[in-house]
């Protein structure tokens, strides 16, 4: 049990909080799926209740939900320019919820909902997905010139073509690991200093006194998830932004 | 029976721990696998996120972009409208500001020239009063001539007739007896002269 505590993989174990299967899958509601439903209802009760007073100056929590509204829609415009703005909900809401999702992460107990790869993969899959329905809608097979940079020698251009390709596949992977990846090691890392504190302070006085470091060190690094929460949220923001943007002028 | 009894009350702990033993090592021996590469929870997770995204998208779309949208456009049609009024009030300052000046311009032309023609008619009336003044003391200064010669020519003339009558006393009282009044008028013109 002792062993148990200091595991810094269990906070990532799923648990059924109510079984559900339907047509042989395990489809039960989780601790998985009980942190998207709050990561969503607080997502939505912060933005739908801090612009309730519509005021023309903003109060702190309006300024909030402004800013972020703001930040993303330039961040979309930048990338991938006026035509993009038809994208601004789908990006608006990614932003918001991964960054929603990673906060929530930071809190003791809680479930981080992107450390599983299956969620930011699904993430990655819904943006590349929308990118190639969209690009193959709007530009039928002149979409593929996507992989067809230009100025080229024909010499080079099997070889250029074929590392398009692969970039572009590897693209779903990349965003969705990106993310997964660094809430993983960030909580890992976080739950491994936490539990030398715990294992130290048994050892006595002397324990106590030194699991000041570990402990200083877990203070540290829950400011550095901070950041990084809203570093990935960002990140995978603006590259859903960078992708959609080809979608919308596949020739370079 | 005792033995047995006995025996089945030392067992039973001994099975239950061994289950709970079983227990405990199931679920490790389940989540041997990575959990978030335990493929057992991606269809759960796969569905409960697009249930949950899917619910979060559409309420943003709906019900929050609309709201923040609406917000910020009513912010800038009235900070521009603000800063259209501002210039306008602006320009209707500067406006008054020159047409006040203008006027203040015109002004003080105007005293210029009314002070200057105030002058130059200050001036012209004293000159003419002047002229006035001194022709009427010219006449009066050749009146007063004429009537000192005039005086001195009657007192010229009283002149002659005082020494007539004097000479004409001075001889009856030396000669004695009656004067030629003539002789004695002619004798003083030539001693006169």
């Amino acid at each position: 049990m002792a062993a148990d505590k200091v595991d810094p993989i269990h906070q990532f174990q799923i648990h059924p909080l109510i079984p559900i299967h339907i047509g042989g899958y395990d489809v039960s509601f989780t601790n998985s799926s009980l942190f998207m439903v709050v990561t969503i209802v607080l997502a939505s009760a912060f933005l739908y209740m801090s612009t309730a007073g519509r005021a023309l100056i903003p109060g702190r929590l309006q300024s909030v939900s402004e800013m972020a509204y703001e930040f993303v829609g330039n961040m979309l415009r930048d990338a991938a320019g006026k035509q993009g703005m038809q994208f601004f909900p789908l990006v608006f809401s990614l932003f918001m919820f991964v960054l929603v999702a990673n906060l929530i992460g930071l809190f003791p107990y809680f479930f981080t909902v992107t450390s599983h790869i299956i969620v930011t993969f699904t993430l990655a899959i819904l943006v590349i997905g929308t990118v190639v329905a969209y690009g193959f809608a709007k530009h039928g097979f002149g979409f593929l010139k996507l992989f067809v940079p230009h100025g080229v020698p024909a010499l080079l251009l099997p070889l250029v073509v074929a590392i398009e390709v692969i970039s572009f596949v590897s693209r779903p992977v990349s965003l969705s690991v990106r993310l997964f990846a660094n809430m993983l090691a960030g909580h890992i890392t976080l739950k491994v200093f936490s539990g030398f504190v715990v294992s130290l302070s048994a050892f006595g006085a002397l324990g106590v006194a030194g699991s000041v470091l570990p402990l200083a060190m877990a203070v540290a690094l829950t400011a550095l998830e901070l950041l990084v929460a809203f570093l990935q949220a960002y990140v995978f923001a603006v590259l859903t932004c960078m992708y959609l943007n080809d979608a919308l002028h596949p020739s370079h | 029976m005792f033995v047995t009894s006995a025996f089945a009350q030392e067992t039973a702990p001994a099975a239950a721990e061994g289950d709970t033993h079983a227990g405990t090592a199931m679920p490790a021996a389940e989540h041997e696998a990575f959990p978030p590469f335990d493929a057992k929870t991606f269809p759960s997770q796969i569905l409960w996120l697009v249930i949950t995204f899917g619910l979060f998208y559409l309420f943003l779309k709906r019900v929050v972009m609309p709201r923040l949208g609406a917000i910020i456009d009513v912010r800038i049609d009235r900070i521009t409208q603000d800063l259209d009024h501002a210039a306008r009030l602006k320009g209707e300052a500067d406006a008054a500001v020159a047409a006040y000046e203008q006027e203040l311009a015109e002004a003080k032309a105007n005293a210029n020239k009314i002070g200057q023609q105030a002058n130059d008619a200050a001036k012209a009336d004293a000159e003419s009063t002047r002229k006035k003044l001194e022709a009427e003391l010219e006449k009066k200064l050749g009146e007063a001539e004429a009537s000192i010669a005039s005086i001195k020519a009657k007192a010229m003339k009283e002149v002659g007739t005082i020494a007539e009558d004097t000479t004409s006393a001075i001889v009856e009282a030396l000669v004695g007896g009656k004067t030629d009044k003539s002789e004695i008028a002619a004798a003083v013109k030539s001693a006169s002269r």
